[in-house]
């Protein structure tokens, strides 16, 4: 019995939240059936839920609205506003009853027959004159959701499967290491990878299943926005945008609050009142747009109004009138340096406090919070046009690409998103500045202030001269250099929270594990850093420093190779489609240009200097941007490897990307886009034309086409051309004899076998390509 | 409360936990500290893949701590809002019947040793002082003792 009532509670409060944007849809178009049905098919669902059980007061509300709307679907009434309103208040009603249900407490307030009153027909067509109604849609909204298969599970079975599952990932690594101290061949490798493998796959769908679809929580944003548009005498409209993205449950919570506290105010101090809005031009009703995106590891929700834009000359004279700012710090400041004002602590721009906004909780704590599980919060506001905020939070709390640094002997881990550089003072290359006991160390020109991890920790004999240096980006862009002495690793880090009594100290977001099960705390690095005294920089990323974004750099994987000049060089190897060997014969370098014969294709060959003397056998790497293709020239390939520090960059070699260490040797990194740009366009056969002779078909359906893509223009009988195709039967040919008004000829021969005196077998694609390049490079040279 | 109680000992001295709020007992082989914890937080360990919070009994009682850290420390698995906690005690091995409720501690324990119990209670290995374990996490209140 208490399951069944469990599962009405749960089923009824998805329904409500499910309905919510269904409910002003069909506010804005009464006429929409699809909507009526189903906000009738819930309020049917209710009553009839509620025969199982004793809860008569909420059988008389879903009764009564069942009947008005029924009545509604016969066309015995119309919907109207007043209609919508009861509607509306009922179903609120429901969901607080639904409440009490769920805490075991009887209904609180009574006024059940006022509701059901309302519902009435007479009552109903008292007031048709409805005040000005809130138009709303949603994008997502036009198709009513589908239904899908699920079941319901209680999260912490997700939980528990999911502990389970790093149970055995800590179990495996533990086995690992095992079967690798036992040295070489245990027997057990090949089924011990398969179980990795399927354990990662495990692991990959179990933390899918924390995820959730964002337009559960976008769905309730209509219904608010409706109630505080009206309640406010304004008039909003608001667009959804949910982007499919789906991201951690926890997440969603997290979001929840910053969120709703933004449209509020958007609603509230953002957009105008109808009558000022006519008078600036706009349309009555305001627009507010929410949206979200997936942008690699990250989920950008963007909010977005068509309002008055934030004052800033109000912010600024509150900043000084709270003694925030000086009257001449705010003259100096830019109007991006004003909008940051809103998240100072203790300043709110609305004249009155109103009851939807404003009280007490201002922009600061908003943003504190988003930082607080790894987001941003930006803004951008133009006078009259509007104001726009965008958060960026990550998919996922709970696991964190990390990286591992040691402080005091001690391993901590930090959320990888932060990082923007990781420096080492120890080829003498950083400069340092000490201002009273603060350290600052420059940073693509900045000085950015050191703060040291030892010592935030209170470790005694902590290094005095630190030379590692984790550069932080924080939130707005504020950066600082932390202090570190070792850094290990890059890892992906499950999360766990952590009690209170560690939590206090409000140094750490929470711990993991490494993979033998040692905790690792993992920083808050924005406390630490804000607590360390770095400043909350009023500037907006300028373009230069936008240019930078935090996103992790992946390990660039390149191909080692010795070109043919001897040089070593690196090519990343995402390009890399084939390496083959070929004879130095199938090379055709009329002039600066090369080419190549690699199997049917003709390629553009680069990495060979003009007058280069080339060996009998070079190794080719066929190269693809994705579309086109073209070959590297080299001497020999020596083997893969991960490009993870800079590049020194070389001015006076545009046609590489720079020069790295790869285990000390220095190599030439081949600018890829550079390569396909010079070379990818080049057509092989530019300039020559070729006339096919013979009438049989073959030749001009055949043969014409592949030579047309290789490059060589098509010229029709008798014309003059530089290479003619005949066939071994051409009448009157002799063996070498070439066509009128032609230079060169290849003869072809339907006979199979190796190219001979009848000429090449018609079908040998590649002899035929190779002639093609011959008689191209005899008639250059 | 007639039930089942975890008889520890802590600086010599034997007391009670009700084991119906002990998850398990087991031996804490190393503990990652954590900088800028309270005194009686030792640091963390791992219960398999869920991370525990080492409380110091003996910090959060007042006790001086021990001159040599032993290599292995018995610890006492209790759940507590959510949260898994070891409290390191000197020894954690019988588990006994009540014979009688809790009744008031009477007689003043001690500094320390009063602001973590809740009461007496008589059992199979006799009157025990009956620890709070809730007060144990939160630690010894330096302002109170003050």
């Amino acid at each position: 019995m208490d399951d069944l009532l469990t599962e009405f509670v749960a089923e009824t409060r998805e329904m409500l939240g499910a309905l919510s944007s269904e409910v002003v849809a069909w506010e804005a178009d009464p006429a929409d059936r699809a909507r009526l049905d189903t906000i009738f098919r819930f309020v049917h669902t209710v009553k009839g839920n509620c025969g199982f059980f004793d809860f008569p007061r909420l059988e008389a509300l879903s009764h009564a609205a069942e009947d008005a709307l029924a009545d509604v679907r016969a066309g015995r009434r119309s919907a109207n506003r007043r209609l919508v309103d009861a509607v509306l208040a009922v179903l609120d009603r429901i969901g607080a009853m639904i409440e009490d249900i769920e805490r075991g407490q009887d209904h609180s307030e009574g006024g059940d027959e006022a509701l059901i009153a309302a519902l009435a027909v007479g009552a109903a067509e008292i007031e048709t004159v409805a005040p000005a109604p809130v138009e709303a849609a949603t994008i997502n909204a036009a198709a009513p959701t589908a239904e899908q298969r699920t079941i319901r599970l209680p999260v912490e079975l997700i939980d528990q499967v999911m502990s389970g599952v790093s149970e055995m990932v800590l179990a495996r690594n533990d086995l690992s290491r095992r079967m690798q101290s036992m040295g070489g061949d245990t027997g057990l490798e090949a089924p011990f990878s398969r179980l990795s493998a399927l354990l990662s796959e495990v692991r990959d769908a179990i933390t899918r299943t924390r995820m959730r679809r964002i337009d559960g929580l976008f769905a309730t944003f209509p219904r608010l926005v409706r109630d505080l548009s009206a309640e406010l005498g304004k008039q909003v409209f608001i667009e959804l945008e949910n982007g499919e993205v789906e991201l951690d449950r926890e997440m969603i919570e997290l979001i929840r609050d910053p969120l709703l506290h933004i449209i509020r105010n958007a609603v509230d101090h953002g957009i105008e009142r109808p009558a000022d809005r006519r008078a600036a031009g706009k349309r009555e009703a305001g627009m507010l747009t929410v949206s979200a995106r997936q942008s690699g590891n990250t989920i950008h929700i963007g909010i977005m109004d068509d309002g008055r834009g934030i004052d800033v000359d109000r912010l600024s004279a509150k900043a000084v009138a709270a003694g925030l700012r000086s009257a001449e710090q705010i003259a100096s400041m830019s109007r991006e340096q004003k909008i940051e004002l809103i998240f100072e602590p203790g300043l709110t721009t609305a004249e009155a406090v109103t009851a939807i906004s404003g009280r007490g909780v201002g922009m600061d704590v908003v943003r504190a919070n988003i930082e607080k599980f790894g987001g941003t919060l930006e803004i951008e506001s133009s006078p009259g046009e509007g104001t726009r905020f965008l958060i960026r939070v990550p998919l996922t709390l709970s696991i964190l690409p990390s990286i591992t640094v040691e402080a005091g002997g001690q391993t901590f881990a930090l959320p990888r998103s932060y990082v923007e550089e990781i420096v080492s003072a120890a080829g003498g290359a950083l400069e340092f500045a000490q201002v009273g006991e603060r350290r600052f160390v420059s940073f693509r020109g900045r000085r950015i202030a050191c703060v040291s991890l030892s010592e935030t920790f209170g470790f005694v004999g902590a290094v005095e001269e630190p030379s590692l240096f984790v550069i932080l980006r924080l939130g707005w862009g504020d950066l600082y250099a932390l202090a570190v002495d070792r850094i290990f690793d890059h890892q992906e880090l499950v999360i766990k929270p952590l009690s209170p009594g560690i939590m206090q100290s409000g140094l750490f977001v929470g711990c993991t594990q490494l993979d033998d099960g040692t905790p690792v705390l993992v920083l808050d690095v924005a406390a630490i850093g804000y607590g360390a005294g770095v400043p909350r920089e009023l500037h907006r990323p300028d373009t230069a420093t936008m240019t930078v974004p935090a996103v992790e750099r992946e390990e660039l994987r390149v191909v080692l190779l010795r070109g043919v000049d001897g040089e070593r060089r690196a090519i990343a190897m995402k390009a890399v489609e084939q390496v083959e060997r070929v004879a130095a014969t199938a090379v055709r370098r009329p002039g600066a240009d090369a080419q190549v014969v690699l199997g049917e294709d003709i390629l553009p060959l680069a990495g060979i200097a003009a007058g280069t003397p080339l060996p009998d056998r070079i190794t080719v790497l066929r190269l693809c941007d994705g579309d086109s293709r073209i070959a590297y020239a080299a001497l020999e390939i020596l083997e893969i490897a991960a490009l993870s520090g800079g590049l020194a960059r070389v001015e006076s070699r545009p046609d590489l990307a720079g020069i790295a260490l790869i285990e000390g040797e220095a190599f030439e990194v081949i600018d890829c886009h550079a390569l396909f740009a010079r070379h990818a366009y080049l057509v092989t056969g530019v300039g020559l034309s070729c006339r096919l002779e013979g009438d049989d078909g073959w030749m001009q359906n055949f043969l014409g086409p592949i030579i047309e893509a290789a490059g060589y223009r098509i010229v029709s009988g008798g014309q003059p051309a530089d290479i003619a195709f005949i066939t071994s039967e051409h009448p009157g040919a002799q063996p070498t004899a070439v066509p009128e008004n032609t230079r060169r000829a290849i003869r072809l021969t339907d006979h199979p076998g190796p190219a001979g005196q009848d000429g090449i077998y018609r079908y040998d694609r590649a002899a035929l390509m190779a002639a093609l390049l011959r008689a191209g490079e005899e008639l250059a040279a | 409360m007639i039930g089942m109680m975890l008889v520890v000992e802590i600086d010599g001295c034997r007391a009670a936990i009700p084991a119906l709020e002990v998850n398990s007992v087991i031996d804490l082989a190393s503990i990652t500290p954590v900088p800028r914890a309270a005194p009686h937080v030792a640091g963390l360990a791992a219960l398999r893949s869920r991370p525990l919070t080492v409380i110091d009994c003996r910090a959060s009682l007042g006790i001086a701590p021990h001159e040599a850290a032993p290599a292995v420390c018995r610890a006492v698995v209790v759940e507590h809002e959510g949260h898994l906690y070891a409290l390191m005690v000197d020894a954690a091995n019988d588990i006994v019947s009540l014979l009688a409720e809790a009744e008031p501690l009477g007689a003043d324990p001690g500094p320390g040793w009063r602001d973590m119990a809740v009461g007496r209670v008589e059992t199979e290995a006799g009157a025990l002082i009956l620890l709070d374990v809730a007060s144990l996490i939160e630690g010894h209140d330096l302002g109170a003792a003050a």
